[in-house]
C-alpha cells in the first residue's frame, strides 16, 4: 500500500509502451485494415459491375432470341405462302398442259375422224362405181363419168 | 497455504497483501543507507518513498513486453489479405479500440488510439493475472529464495496483479492526466486553460459578478480535474484488490479440511469465471475514461 519509487516507473513505462506502440505497432496494423477495406469495397464494386453487365447481357440476349423467333415465324410464314404458290403454280402449270394435251388429243382425233372419213369416202367412191358398173355394165363408161362421180363423191 | 510452518489467517492475508519491495534502509536499521529487500511489511513501510516494488515492477514490465511483442510480430507480417488466426484476433482488438477512439475521440490526434489500445491490453493482461491461483507464483518464488537465497520463504513476498498496487494504477493514471494536461494547453493556450478553471460553472455579465466567481468556480473545477485521475486508478485498484482479496480469502479455505477445500474449488471456481467478466470490464473503462478525458482536453468552446 505504500506509495513509492514505483509510481514513477509505472508512469515512464506507461509512457515508453505506449510510445512503442504508437511508432512501431499501430501503424502497419490500422494500414494492413485500411488497405483490406480498400480492397473488399473494391472487389464488391467489381462484383456489382459484373451483375449489372450479366444483366444486361442476359437482356441483350432475350431480346436476339426475340429477335431471332420473329425472324423464324416470319421465314416460316414466307415458306408457307410460298409452299402453297408453288403448289398453285404447279395446279395451274398442271391444269394447262391437261387442257394442252387435251387440245392435241382432240385435234388428232378430229383428223382420225376426217381421214377414216376420207378414207370412207373413197371406198364408197369405189364402190358406187363398182355398184354402177354392175348396174350400167356395158354402157358406162368410166371416163365419161368420172367427174360425176367425183361430184358425187365429194357431197358424201 | 503455503510455507512450512503454520500460519494464521491472518498472516496468510498479509502475507499476500506485501509487495516484494527494494529500497534504502532507513536510520535506525541494522543496514541503514544500503539498498535490500524488504523483510517485513513494517520494514517496507518505513523505506518510505525510496523504495520499489519489484514484482509489479516485472509484471507490468513482463507483460507489457509480450503484449507489445506479440502485437509487433503481426504488425511487421500483416498483410491486407486473408488473415491467419492470430492476425484476425489482433485486428479484432485493434477494430475494437479504433472504433471505440473514433465514437468518443472528436478531436485529431493520431496518439489517441495506440494509447488506448495499450491500456486496453495491457491492464487487461494485467488484471488477468489475478485469475492465476493466489499462491502459484508467490510460492514459486518463495521456494526459489529460499533454495537460491537462502532467504526465508515467509520474508520473500511477492504480489502477483500489479493493479492491486496502487502505484502502478495512479502510475498510469498520472501519465494519462499529464497528457491530457498537456493536449489541454497546448489546445487552449494558458489563458483557455485558466479560464475553463476559472470562469465556469458560475459566470455573470456582471463584470464584478464574475469576478467574485471565479475562487469558487476554480474550487469546483480544480477539484473536478484532479479527481479525474484519482478516480481513474482508485476504481481499476479497487475492483482489481477487492478480487484479490476474494481469490485469497477462498483460497484460505483449503486449509480448512476436505468438504471445505472442495467447497472452495467451486467457489474459486465461480469467481474466476465472474472475474473474467471484471477484468475486461476494468480494461475497458479506463481505456474508455483515458479517451475520454484526452476527448475533454480537446473541448475549446465549453458552453455550460
Amino acid at each position: 500500500m505504500n506509495i513509492n519509487l514505483t509510481l514513477i516507473g509505472q508512469s515512464i513505462t506507461f509512457a515508453v509502451f505506449v510510445w512503442f506502440c504508437y511508432a512501431y505497432v499501430w501503424p502497419p496494423l490500422v494500414n494492413a485494415l485500411a488497405e483490406r477495406k480498400k480492397q473488399i469495397s473494391e472487389g464488391l464494386a467489381a462484383a456489382e459491375r459484373g451483375q449489372h453487365e450479366q444483366e444486361l447481357a442476359e437482356k441483350r440476349a432475350a431480346e436476339h432470341l426475340k429477335e431471332a423467333k420473329g425472324q423464324a415465324s416470319e421465314i416460316i410464314v414466307q415458306a408457307q405462302k410460298r409452299a402453297s404458290e408453288i403448289v398453285d403454280e404447279a395446279k395451274d402449270d398442271a391444269r394447262t398442259e391437261a387442257d394442252r394435251i387435251k387440245i392435241g388429243a382432240d385435234a388428232e382425233i378430229a383428223q382420225e375422224i376426217n381421214r377414216a372419213r376420207e378414207d370412207l369416202r373413197q371406198q364408197v367412191a369405189i364402190l358406187a362405181i363398182a355398184g354402177a358398173e354392175k348396174i350400167l355394165k356395158q354402157e358406162v363408161n368410166a371416163e365419161a363419168h368420172a367427174s360425176t362421180l367425183s361430184a358425187l363423191a365429194e357431197q358424201l | 497455504m503455503s510455507g512450512d510452518t503454520q500460519q494464521t489467517a491472518a498472516q496468510y492475508i498479509q502475507h499476500h497483501l506485501q509487495n516484494m519491495t527494494y529500497g534504502k534502509f532507513p536510520e535506525g536499521h541494522d543496514l541503514a543507507g544500503q539498498w535490500g529487500l524488504a523483510h517485513d511489511a513494517a520494514e517496507a513501510k518505513a523505506m518510505g518513498f525510496m523504495a520499489i516494488h519489484v514484482d509489479t515492477m516485472f509484471w507490468s514490465i513482463f507483460l507489457g513486453a509480450l503484449f507489445l511483442f506479440l502485437f509487433k510480430k503481426v504488425a511487421n507480417t500483416a498483410t491486407s489479405g486473408v488473415p491467419g488466426g492470430m492476425q484476425n484476433f489482433v485486428e479484432m482488438i485493434v477494430e475494437f479500440v479504433d472504433s471505440s477512439v473514433k465514437s468518443t475521440f472528436t478531436g485529431r490526434n493520431p496518439f489517441v488510439a495506440p494509447m488506448a489500445l495499450t491500456i486496453f491490453v495491457w491492464v487487461f493482461l494485467i488484471n488477468f493475472m489475478d485469475l492465476m491461483p493466489v499462491d502459484w507464483i508467490p510460492g514459486a518464488v518463495g521456494w526459489m529464495g529460499h533454495q537460491f537465497f537462502g532467504m526465508d520463504p515467509h520474508h520473500v513476498y511477492f504480489k502477483v496483479v500489479p493493479s492491486t498496487d496502487p502505484n502502478a494504477t495512479f502510475g498510469m493514471a498520472l501519465s494519462v492526466f499529464m497528457l491530457t494536461l498537456f493536449y489541454s494547453f497546448k489546445q487552449k493556450g494558458l489563458i483557455g486553460f485558466v479560464g475553463e478553471l476559472t470562469l465556469h460553472p458560475f459566470s455573470s455579465n456582471n463584470i464584478v459578478l464574475k469576478l467574485a466567481f471565479i475562487p469558487i468556480n476554480f474550487v469546483l473545477e480544480f477539484v473536478a480535474l484532479i479527481a479525474k485521475p484519482l478516480s481513474l486508478s482508485l476504481r481499476l485498484y479497487g475492483n482489481m484488490f477487492a478480487g484479490e482479496m476474494i481469490f485469497i480469502l477462498i483460497a484460505l479455505m483449503y486449509g480448512g479440511g476436505w468438504i471445505a477445500g472442495i467447497f472452495g474449488g467451486f467457489m474459486q471456481l465461480g469467481w474466476a469465471i465472474f472475474h473474467i467478466l471484471i477484468i475486461t470490464l476494468q480494461a475497458y473503462i479506463f481505456m474508455t475514461l483515458t479517451i475520454v478525458y484526452m476527448d475533454l482536453a480537446y473541448q475549446t468552446n465549453e458552453d455550460h
